[in-house]
């Protein structure tokens, strides 16, 4: 019998924003396999342009709804390097709060809401409510808590109100801190009970040699600046991010696509994780010895394993900073900020990957030409050339179906949680 | 969930997203202590970030983000034909929002600028009432959940749904947040619509109008609390031009 499937995805759902798959096998030969991007776009590189610094970051924000706190840090942060202003430790202790916040909140919605369906045969969390109270209570109450943690630090989760070039605006009551703090406790016998659950699944099996790129951790797991690594050995500094993500267009897509040593390259939690593993938290370390996750893994599928992983570790490390935030006393928040003529670069690592902001401003502190490479962006390329090798692993037997195939391509899009309206920003 | 031991209707909503950022959408499954209620009180059969099933027999139209090409015009029409009503949802949807910066540059040479000599189709950034009436909007970057929540409740039981008429500077008083412009900084919230509970002047960085205007802000006397303090034309009209919000206001 000849191997004829056709999958054609309109708007993938349960991914943020837009994007395409279309997949065609014809008498057992691959056709076509694509991953494409058809998200309107924005063009906020050409809306930066002449805004003052000190509207910048809340313009950034606007990029993406649910790394919005990314975006900004990583606006300002490019913003203090080009005006060669150092933050004050409090401040920096709080922003990588929010951080870790921000990192809760996006990995559970993905992980919980997004991705979980697929391995309970459901389309959406809304049957969960009633097959399965208790994970949806669970999820209910990790998300509020990374929303509040949010709140707490940041003024806002989506869209933050309290970061500003040169630091924080805004320092927390310990007694707020503390209450977090107990909550972040009580949540870790939560996320067990939810690495639990992701050890009862099966991942579909497949390997693809891919080359992952990420922050550079040199005492700590990384997430806010630094130098930039590669699997492949590749490093460069934060400010030389050009060279590391080579930029081009393709016709197809509105969203760029990226390369370094090989055809495509991959950015998230599974990059950090295979770049940095030596740095997580032991507690998440355990978890992910459990849930069979080691360096360098090539399997896509466990991305959402890696999440989950740097879930406990981001709780610990809130729960450290906390501890440390408390015990001290704030001193400055702020540090003086003068505009001058330059360029400066800021490397994040959004909850989807690494994140550049790279701005050239005029001497009134005014920008002159600005550039953003987001993590979906550098993604694309890679869920692009995945899904062909997907197809030629599982699509071409018998017992594939159109059904079938369009569950396990889909379930790989997913897999990187694509934020692709912030691909096209 | 049962109102007087009666049974309510479920009103079938589905949310579709436009030009933006997808935060607005994002608030609907925020709220926790309340999202089992909520999702209990409407049938939800489309809402694409969320769910794989969609359905075109619907009663709402929840709509996110602003217009930016032409088969965002047709999407947003067929939307009208088949709801009964379409809310718009957040400042994109409302005013166009941030993406309307995008109007004041020439929209060629922007694409050159972004993608070389591949450009991408794109058209001036537009609200959506602009293309297909709206009946009701809620604006704010992003939208309080609790007016998503106040809107529900005004379809399924008819109770009052009505946006704050007062300026945030209510708000302000109410959380005792020191006033921006007295340390010397530029604010909106006299004349912008409160019910954000105004997070912004209270995170330090003043209120940018994400909301609108009040109901009959006192413009005039605002402008001259804004020269009266030292603010230049250029910077206030920035911020008035942020969220696309006070298009029709005249700074002079």
């Amino acid at each position: 019998m000849k191997i004829n499937i056709n999958v054609d995805v309109h708007h993938l759902t349960r991914v943020e924003g837009h994007g395409n798959i279309k997949i065609q096998v014809k008498d057992g030969e691959i056709k076509e396999a694509r991953w494409d991007i058809v998200e309107t776009p924005r063009f906020f590189e050409v809306m930066f342009k002449n805004k003052h610094y000190t509207t910048i970051g809340i313009l950034a924000a606007r990029i993406c709804g649910i790394c919005s706190i990314s975006h900004c840090l990583c606006s300002i942060r490019a913003t203090e390097n080009a005006f060669k202003v150092t933050i004050p430790e409090t401040a920096a202790k709080l922003r990588l709060l929010a951080k870790h916040g921000e990192t809760l909140q996006s990995h559970l919605l993905h992980v919980l809401f997004l991705a979980a369906p697929d391995f309970f045969n459901e389309p959406s969390v809304l049957p969960l409510i009633e097959k399965k109270p208790e994970v949806i209570a669970i999820a209910a109450r990790l998300k509020g808590l990374s929303n509040r943690l949010c709140d707490t630090v940041a003024g806002r989760t989506t869209h933050p109100v309290a970061f500003q070039v040169g630091g924080v605006t805004m320092v927390p009551q310990k007694r707020h801190l503390l209450g977090l703090r107990d909550e972040l406790k009580r949540s870790l016998d939560d996320l067990q009970i939810v690495a639990d659950l992701f050890s009862s699944f099966t991942l579909p099996n497949f390997i693809r040699e891919t080359e992952f790129v990420s922050l550079k951790g040199e005492k700590e797991y990384p997430f806010i600046g630094g130098s930039l690594i590669s699997s492949d050995g590749v490093e460069q500094k934060e400010q030389d991010y050009r060279p590391m993500t080579n930029e081009y267009v393709d016709k197809n897509n509105t969203s760029k696509w990226s390369k370094l040593s090989r055809e495509s390259y991959a950015v998230g939690a599974l990059a950090r994780f295979n770049n940095n593993a030596q740095l997580i938290h032991p507690k998440a370390a355990e978890v992910a010895a459990k849930l069979g996750l080691k360096p360098v893994c090539h399997n896509p599928f466990m991305n959402n394993v890696a999440q989950l992983v740097e879930c406990v570790h981001v709780v610990h490390e809130a729960i450290r900073l906390i501890d440390e935030l408390v015990e001290s006393d704030p001193g400055e928040t702020m540090a003086k900020v003068t505009p001058k003529a330059g360029e400066g670069v800021g490397a994040v690592e959004a909850p989807r990957g690494i994140l550049f902001h790279h701005y050239k401003y005029d001497k009134t502190g005014r920008i002159l030409k600005a550039n953003c490479v987001v993590p979906t962006t550098q993604n694309n390329a890679n869920i692009h050339h995945d899904m062909k090798s997907l197809v030629n692993k599982f699509g071409l037997t018998k017992e594939m179906t159109d059904e079938k195939l369009e569950l396990l391509c889909s379930m790989l899009v997913r897999s990187y949680d694509p934020c692709i309206s912030c691909s096209v920003h | 969930m049962k109102y007087l031991g009666i049974e309510p209707q479920k009103p079938k909503i589905a949310v579709f997203d436009f030009t933006g950022c997808e935060g607005c959408q994002l608030q609907l499954l925020n709220k926790e202590e309340t999202l089992a209620d909520f999702l209990s009180a409407v049938e939800i059969v489309c809402f694409r970030e969320a769910s794989s099933l969609c359905s075109d027999d619907y009663d709402i139209a929840i709509v996110e983000g602003a217009v930016s090409r032409n088969d965002e015009v047709k999407r947003l029409e067929k939307i009208r034909e088949t709801a009964k009503v379409v809310v718009a949802l957040g400042s994109c949807a409302c005013f166009g929002g941030v993406n309307r910066l995008k109007n004041e540059f020439d929209l060629k040479a922007a694409n050159k600028e972004v993608y070389g000599k591949d450009p991408k189709e794109t058209i001036n950034v537009r609200p959506v009432k602009d293309i297909i009436p709206v009946d009701i909007e809620i604006p704010g970057c992003p939208v309080s959940k609790a007016e998503v929540e106040s809107l529900i409740c005004h379809v399924v039981w008819d109770s009052p749904f009505q946006l704050p008429v007062y300026p945030v500077c209510v708000e302000c008083k109410q959380r005792f947040t020191t006033c921006l412009f007295d340390i010397g900084q530029m604010c909106l919230g006299p004349i912008t619509r409160a019910g954000c509970n105004a997070p912004c002047p209270a995170g330090g960085i003043g209120c940018w109008g994400c909301r609108g205007p009040a109901v009959e802000p006192n413009y005039k006397s605002f402008f001259a609390i804004v020269k009266e303090k030292g603010f230049s034309d250029i910077e206030l009209k920035e911020r008035l031009n942020f969220f696309g919000a006070f298009g029709e206001v005249n700074v002079s």
